[in-house]
């Protein structure tokens, strides 16, 4: 459980050196797994996050397809030696849910209409972990299947907003997620700015939610540009 | 795969919302009447059976005595959602779905951020301490297992005695006290149907929804949030449900004072 035992803010500054509403340091490639239709490799601070997307493809079990859209499945997995704490179990109840809300995601921007009875699979890998490895994993997974040719709504992006004392932070990595007061990790299709994933925890105001969804968008704008980036490379 | 049935009952459900009106008739921000029983189960060291409409739900309490599950020096609790295969034709026997999964890690977070679990004697000698395994069973199922288990879990949790620990034992006849819970927290789950947004959604509703929100409150603060669904949200619509929870925690907050049955 949280403790305020460790002073994540001094002087203004978080213990890595950054502002409040300063992001980590983003590097994205696009293409880098041959076998894959479509996938991405993301750093992001110390996050280290791979994604690959197979299809759309033959629905396997063939009773779970759908005659008017393709399916979405996700899967986020942790590698075993990822964590700075021991080694990771296999499929935690944290990855089944981290799953569920990704296929969520995706399952708004892709346009699973103009494929139906397929299955389109969303691979995230996390080969280490720093904070915030979902939103990591999600603006990875949005490239790895612009990557793949799959049309969707939008280039979603991810990133966590959370809390210090009463100062409203982005970005949070580990140390500062396992000590802050608030983690909010947030979905966001940039061009509606409707919100796709949304979960929290810790103790939020009203006000503080509102700043905190600010720096989201904010921070979106060097995501994005980070996100096309990466695809733009690929193609010139 | 939504069948023919189901197509039937979303389009009438749509059809209601269309009109402004809910198929139970409602209002949009009503919540269904709220029954509960404490001590529901006497085997337990605490218990709540609770109604949401026709969502029926048991949690039950049981410690045991165990080394810490995480590096600080508190209680651990272990929270378990089971949709019981008997609550719905919906529901299987075997591992938990992604669903339950979701369900359980919700409902946890949002008891442990409010952090109302006073830990200070749930701590033992040689690196042990009381575990509470909190269960929840739906016995029916008519949507909206957020907050009837928030409800319940919180109601049992009220409602825990703590047995005695003596030699590395819990003895389970002797009680040396009631759990200490500060405070209370209350979730508002709200689901999007088209544009309409809808709180207390029943199984029909949830059906036809595209979005769904859980918001956990202390009446002044937000403790945790959980959107489901494949569909989207404005902030404009995050920050009217954040209004509604903040205001309905209050209605909530009688029932579980009242409603005694």
């Amino acid at each position: 459980m949280h403790n305020g035992s460790v002073e994540l803010l001094k002087d203004g500054l978080r213990l890595d050196g950054r502002k409040p509403d300063e992001l980590r340091e983003i590097s994205i490639k696009a293409g880098v797994i041959d076998n894959a239709d479509g996938s991405a490799y993301l750093e992001w601070g110390n996050n280290r996050v791979l994604a690959a997307v197979y299809g759309p493809k033959e629905v396997i079990p063939k009773h779970d397809s759908d005659p008017n859209k393709a399916i979405v499945k996700a899967l986020y997995t942790m590698s075993p030696f990822s964590s700075l704490e021991g080694h990771g179990r296999t499929t935690s109840r944290r990855a089944v849910e981290i799953s569920k809300v990704t296929k969520e995601v995706f399952e708004n921007v892709i346009l699973t209409n103009k494929f139906p009875e397929t299955e389109i699979d969303i691979y995230i890998q996390i080969l280490q972990a720093d904070g915030g490895t979902r939103a990591a994993g999600i603006t990875a997974a949005a490239v790895a299947l612009a990557n793949a040719g799959i049309p969707m709504k939008d280039l979603v992006y991810g990133v966590s907003a959370g809390k210090v004392g009463d100062t409203v932070i982005i970005d949070l990595n580990m140390l500062e997620d396992n000590y802050s007061d608030a983690d909010m990790p947030v979905v966001v299709s940039p061009r509606s700015k409707e919100i796709l994933l949304l979960q929290m925890d810790g103790n939020l105001t009203k006000e503080e939610f509102k700043k905190a969804i600010d720096m989201i968008l904010d921070a979106g704008k060097i995501i994005s540009k980070k996100q096309r980036e990466a695809l733009i490379e690929l193609y010139k | 795969m939504k069948d023919l049935a189901d197509e039937y009952y979303i389009r009438k459900i749509e059809s209601f919302v269309s009109e402004n009106k809910r198929i139970d008739g409602r209002a949009q921000f009503d919540f269904r009447e709220i029954k509960y029983k404490l001590d529901y189960i006497r085997n337990a060291e605490g218990s709540c059976y609770l109604e949401l409409g026709n969502t029926k739900v048991i949690a039950g309490i049981k410690i045991e005595a165990e080394e810490p599950l995480e590096s600080s020096e508190e209680g651990n609790l272990i929270t378990n959602v089971e949709l019981l295969p008997l609550a719905s034709s919906e529901y299987e026997a075997g591992p938990p779905t992604p669903e339950a999964i979701e369900l359980s890690r919700v409902i946890d977070r949002a008891i442990r951020s409010a952090k109302i679990i006073d830990s200070s004697n749930l701590l033992l000698e040689d690196n042990k301490v009381y575990s509470l395994y909190a269960d929840i069973d739906v016995i029916n199922f008519d949507g909206n297992i957020f907050d009837a288990g928030v409800m319940a879990l919180l109601l049992a949790l009220k409602n825990t005695r703590i047995p005695k620990y003596e030699n590395g034992e819990i003895i389970r006849n002797e009680i040396v006290g009631k759990l200490n819970i500060k405070g209370n927290v209350l979730s508002t789950t709200f689901v999007k149907i088209n544009k309409t947004l809808l709180l207390d959604p029943n199984a029909l509703e949830e059906l036809a929804a595209s979005t769904r929100l859980t918001i956990a409150t202390d009446g002044d603060r937000i403790r945790a949030m959980q959107k489901g669904l494949s569909g989207s949200l404005t902030i404009r619509e995050i920050e009217n449900m954040i209004d509604i929870s903040l205001e309905k925690y209050k209605d909530l907050s009688k029932i579980i004072d009242i409603n005694k049955d």
